[in-house]
């Protein structure tokens, strides 16, 4: 009898306490979440601005140089700026996050930076106002050794030439 | 760009004897070495005369004993050895090096005895040393060397190899030279400068001045040559940089990205990545008459391009199954074979001088590798795993290799280091390489003297 009661009592707790860690982590999962879809940044923490509404960059999944719908968004915007401002040259900037090779991150941050590029054109920006660079891991824009610091390094910045 | 003078002195080295006899010292270096051999180095004796000459040419007092201290260090550090306590040893180092009393040395559980002596003559430094069996109980080997005193260090280096040889029957790897990348400041903001250092962490220089961001030097085969990555004016080109002269000039002028260079294994062609319009393909380029051509021609990342020691072959690093693989090729770009198959991402393929394995780094699971496999894909060994490490560059003898590992930053990205370390093909004798500052992208020269 007391021995059922015991073992009733510890079987209590222990799913007590499974219901609360499984809030523990579904919490920090909806914060990471808000932040990251599908492996790509979607936060604005580290975004400027080429005009008003015109975000300056657009975010990679790990190993991928694939842009999400909201890149395509990002760049349909900069490309119109682009258009209505025909003296402005752009630099895009490639870059990968800490955790690959470092020879490879350059050919990767070479392929995003060019992904956006080939998107600017298919929207009427001429190929002589863009020229591209990849950075690689060398110039991370936020120092941290997590998934949403690597999440906003995997980037590629559109900056103004001239 | 200032110009850096590293004054490469020839050493000349006399020959005295060399006894081949049988001996009963042996270290076998093909496993992994939990019994070091107990080795005595006893301090290198001078007379007064010139110990006052040295004293005042290199404001080093004792010549002798800081010679055997680069020994002892190199051979400890070889890990293969045990280098004995000084203050255990009972004879004086000018009677050892003259007839060693064997059963005082036995007595202190010594198996190999180092004797020597150091003279001023002429201005040089001249050094003699010998190798002892102290269980046979007869020398093993005896040479002598002349050359600048400043080059003392390297004359321990060169005894330490020979050493090596006779004891392991392989080529040390102690005259040698680090060339890397010196990093400081903040993650986000890092400086880098090349940097060049002996072996053990010895004498330093800097090679450019932090100006531009600067990645992955390599030496060429005479290590005169230093073959790397910089952003000067913010165009990443593959450059090359003469060491003695410190003439730098762009050899990869192409109208885009080249990295990842590396030399053949002749000296005459840089082999390299070059990157345009979101491909990277591996092209070759002629020091001399400056032709180029293309080895390969493929939507995907081909880079990281390293040469077989004969030349004839070239292992690289693609992502056309998808991900990070290596593959191997013919060095005309024909016969494409890949060759890693295990789970995981696998980068830097780099050829053993020997010829017979391929070093790598391996991603998997959130973990990174340095392994090698065969130069067919089979015998894949991992010898190391942490947080983050990478870029694997083999010590002349193919016995040991350097890489650099970086540690994790905390969310405001503190502690973050970036060291080189050296491991054992056995996966023994893991080490940290001491360097003065922060350091990544290392490459290890080839002998410097024979």
């Amino acid at each position: 009898m007391n021995l059922s009661k015991i073992l009733k009592n510890t079987f209590l707790v222990i799913l007590l306490s499974m219901v609360v860690s499984a809030c523990a982590t579904k919490k920090t999962a909806t914060k990471i979440d808000s932040q990251i879809q599908g492996d790509v940044y979607t936060g604005t923490d580290t975004v400027e601005y080429l005009a008003k509404g015109v975000p300056d960059r657009v975010f990679f999944a790990t190993n991928e140089s694939i842009l999400t719908t909201m890149s395509r968004d990002t760049l349909r915007k900069q490309a119109a700026w682009l258009r209505e401002n025909p003296s402005v040259n752009v630099v895009l900037e490639g870059h990968a996050d800490e955790r690959g090779t470092r020879e490879y991150n350059l050919a990767l941050g070479e392929r995003r930076a060019n992904a956006a590029k080939d998107y600017l054109m298919t929207y009427g920006v001429s190929a002589d106002r863009i020229s591209v660079i990849s950075y690689g891991k060398e110039r991370p824009v936020d120092s941290g050794s997590n998934p949403l610091s690597w999440s906003k390094n995997r980037r590629s910045v559109t900056v103004k030439a001239n | 760009m200032k110009k850096f003078k590293l004054i490469l002195n020839s050493i000349l080295i006399l020959f005295i004897s060399i006894s081949n006899s049988y001996s009963l010292v042996e270290v076998d270096i093909t496993r992994g070495n939990l019994n070091p051999l107990p080795i005595a180095v006893s301090p290198l004796f001078q007379d007064n005369n010139s110990n006052t000459f040295f004293e005042k040419e290199l404001e080093i007092k004792d010549i002798g004993s800081e010679i055997s201290k680069v020994i002892e260090n190199n051979l400890k550090q070889s890990g293969l050895f045990n280098p004995l306590s000084k203050d255990a040893f009972l004879q004086k180092p000018d009677i050892a090096h003259l007839k060693p009393r064997f059963e005082d040395w036995a007595l202190i559980k010594s198996q190999a005895l180092i004797t020597g002596k150091v003279t001023a003559a002429n201005e040089k430094l001249k050094v003699e040393f010998r190798l002892w069996d102290v269980l046979a109980g007869r020398e093993m080997l005896a040479l002598a060397f002349t050359t600048v005193p400043s080059n003392w260090r390297r004359v321990g280096h060169i005894i330490t190899d020979k050493v090596y040889q006779r004891l392991t029957g392989e080529k040390g790897y102690f005259d040698t030279r680090i060339i890397y990348v010196s990093e400081e400041g903040p993650k986000t903001q890092r400086i880098k400068k090349l940097a060049i250092m002996d072996q053990d962490g010895f004498n330093t220089k800097y090679l450019t001045l932090g100006n531009e961001l600067v990645l992955t030097p390599r030496f060429n085969p005479t290590n005169q040559m230093v073959t790397y990555l910089s952003y000067f004016r913010n165009l990443p080109r593959v450059y090359l940089l003469d060491i003695e002269t410190g003439m730098q000039e762009v050899v990869g002028d192409f109208p885009g990205m080249t990295f990842a260079p590396r030399f053949s294994p002749d000296g005459k062609k840089i082999i390299m990545s070059f990157a345009k319009d979101g491909n990277s393909d591996i092209y070759t380029m002629d020091i001399e008459n400056r032709i180029v051509e293309r080895i390969t021609n493929h939507p995907s990342i081909d880079t990281s391009p390293s040469y077989s020691p004969d030349g004839k072959f070239i292992t690289f690093n693609s992502d056309r199954s998808g991900y990070q693989q290596i593959y191997v090729m013919k060095s005309d770009g024909s016969n494409v074979k890949r060759i890693s198959f295990g789970k995981g991402l696998y980068g830097t393929p780099v050829w053993s001088p020997r010829g017979d394995l391929i070093a790598f780094t391996k991603l998997h699971k959130g973990k990174f590798y340095i392994g090698v496999m065969r130069v067919d894909g089979k015998g894949e060994r991992l010898l190391t795993e942490n947080y983050y490490q990478e870029a694997p560059s083999w010590a002349p003898n193919g016995r040991v290799l350097i890489f650099y590992r970086e540690t994790k930053s905390n969310d405001k990205g503190e502690g973050f280091t970036a060291k080189l370390w050296s491991i054992d093909l056995t996966g023994y004798n893991e080490r940290m390489v001491n360097t003065e500052t922060d350091a990544s992208d290392p490459s290890w020269s080839s002998l410097l003297s024979n």
